[in-house]
């Protein structure tokens, strides 16, 4: 292809000025792009309210394309249940004999807890959510990993608080806007969760990966006591989180911990749970005792 | 005056004669694709991991490469802020990304002034690499630590989809220069 003739300004003074301050104001851009990340870096806070004003006008459209996106996805399901009707039917069938041993089970043990519970004189009751809402968009094309939530201030929803979906937990909130706030998810690498393991309470950190999975990191270094398969859930401790949530299963064990699968995948999660923060109650302080030299 | 484009079918029987393209629309297309970029990748699909290419980038390279001028070099300022608010990148790495991403076309189409469907690409495919690289670069100044490694993924799509968008960036050329305003 022939290179296009107009770019040439010639002896005309006003193409030669329009030509120069348009080169002008790139090389402009390109410093404006690097005073703005400065910014940035020193106050990450600085812009929030710019991009919170951009997720509450592109909620609603974040709205449509939710809905569509668990339409979507519930036809492969269908497609797929199509095929695998029969052999999932049987499967179902034994794990409901299980299952129905299970809940009983349960039962007699939710009773002794309430009757054990009683006797401590503990009136401990899992808090209300929030809010019920649905994820709307996320940062697709970025290595960050932060997505919104179709809830703001409106709602309720305060910054901090965690993020779930009935598999577990998704994240937390970054930044509140008037009808939709920024969820950083667990699979960001600046995501830092205390976990320990669900059987015999191991603790360690769950951090994000990047590319989807968390990296499990140990308290207690030394001999590694992670096997493939090992589930964790939150601890609770240092607050935010509210303890006892699915977090992730280890999927290969490495020399320092382990590389875990999020249970909880943001994008198969119709509608997510926003809960309050969590606040350990705090110790019995130490009263000072009078005289004690 | 009409506002509306007539339909192919319509525009077979009528005479096109004595109209004319309508200046905002002719203006207007190439920043209205670039925005619609920035937002779309993000309600396609809640990604877990960075899988999506950087649309918006690609779109206005597409431009920059299909119809030179038509954008000026400082579009990457307004454009790269208005997809910094939606990138979950640190503010100001696309404003930073998309000029500078401007002016290297501009000096690599000085030097190789007659190019094709090849040229155009592998010189597309350096600045997507550059450009994925230096804002998984910049994320990690703010304080992510992602290794280079999640990006190969992404850096592949975005290398297929590029001739795609060049497509779509084509089309959207022929609706911009439809003639469907009636000269008085």
């Amino acid at each position: 292809m022939a290179p296009p003739a107009n770019r040439r300004s010639g002896f005309s003074r006003r193409a030669q000025y329009t030509m120069f301050i348009s080169y002008f104001a790139g090389v402009a851009g390109v410093l404006l792009g690097v005073v703005l990340l400065v910014v940035s870096f020193v106050q990450p806070e600085a812009f929030s309210g710019l991009r919170n004003v951009a997720a509450d006008v592109t909620e609603p459209a974040g709205h449509a394309t939710s809905t569509a996106r668990a339409k979507g996805k519930d036809v492969f399901g269908t497609i797929s249940g199509f095929f695998k009707a029969g052999s999932e039917h049987a499967r179902l069938e034994r794990e409901l004999a299980v299952a129905k041993v299970r809940l009983v089970e349960a039962t007699a043990i939710q009773l002794e807890n309430r009757r054990l519970k009683g006797l401590l004189g503990l009136s401990q009751q899992a808090p209300r959510p929030i809010v019920v809402t649905r994820l709307t968009s996320s940062t697709a094309a970025s290595t960050r990993r932060i997505a919104t939530l179709a809830s703001g201030e409106n709602d309720r929803v305060r910054k901090g608080m965690p993020v779930r979906s009935e598999m577990g937990l998704l994240g937390r909130v970054l930044d509140v806007g008037r009808s939709s706030s920024r969820v950083l998810l667990v699979t960001d690498t600046e995501s830092l969760v205390p976990v320990r393991r669900a059987t015999d309470g191991v603790p360690a950190f769950a951090q994000g990966s990047g590319d989807g999975g968390i990296r499990i990191k140990l308290i207690n270094l030394g001999l590694n006591p992670l096997h493939k398969g090992d589930v964790f859930v939150t601890s609770g401790s240092g607050g935010l989180y509210r303890p006892g949530a699915p977090m992730a299963i280890v999927r290969e064990v490495t020399r320092d911990g382990a590389m875990a699968q999020v249970l909880a995948n943001p994008s198969d999660a119709d509608y997510v749970i926003v809960d309050d923060t969590f606040a350990p109650t705090p110790p019995p302080a130490i009263t000072p005792v009078p005289d004690s030299q | 005056m009409r506002l509306w484009p007539q339909f192919a079918s319509d525009r077979a029987q009528r005479p096109r004669i004595n109209r004319t393209p309508s200046p905002l629309v002719a203006r207007g297309t190439p920043w209205l694709t670039v925005m619609l970029a920035s937002i779309l990748p993000g309600l396609a699909l809640i990604a877990s991991a960075p899988v999506l290419p950087p649309l918006a980038f690609l779109v206005f390279i597409s431009w920059r490469q299909l119809r030179p001028g038509l954008l000026p070099v400082w579009a990457g300022l307004p454009l790269g802020m208005f997809d910094d608010l939606f990138s979950g990148q640190p503010f100001g790495s696309a404003v930073l990304l998309f000029s500078a991403a401007a002016i290297a076309l501009d000096v690599i189409e000085a030097r190789l002034p007659w190019r094709n469907f090849l040229t155009e690409w592998l010189v597309a495919i350096g600045l997507i690499i550059v450009y994925i690289a230096m804002g998984l670069a910049l994320a990690n100044l703010s304080g992510a630590h992602t290794p280079l490694l999640v990006t190969w993924p992404q850096i592949v799509i975005s290398i297929l989809a590029y001739p795609l968008v060049g497509r779509f960036v084509a089309m959207a050329d022929r609706f911009r220069l439809t003639p469907f305003l009636e000269i008085r």
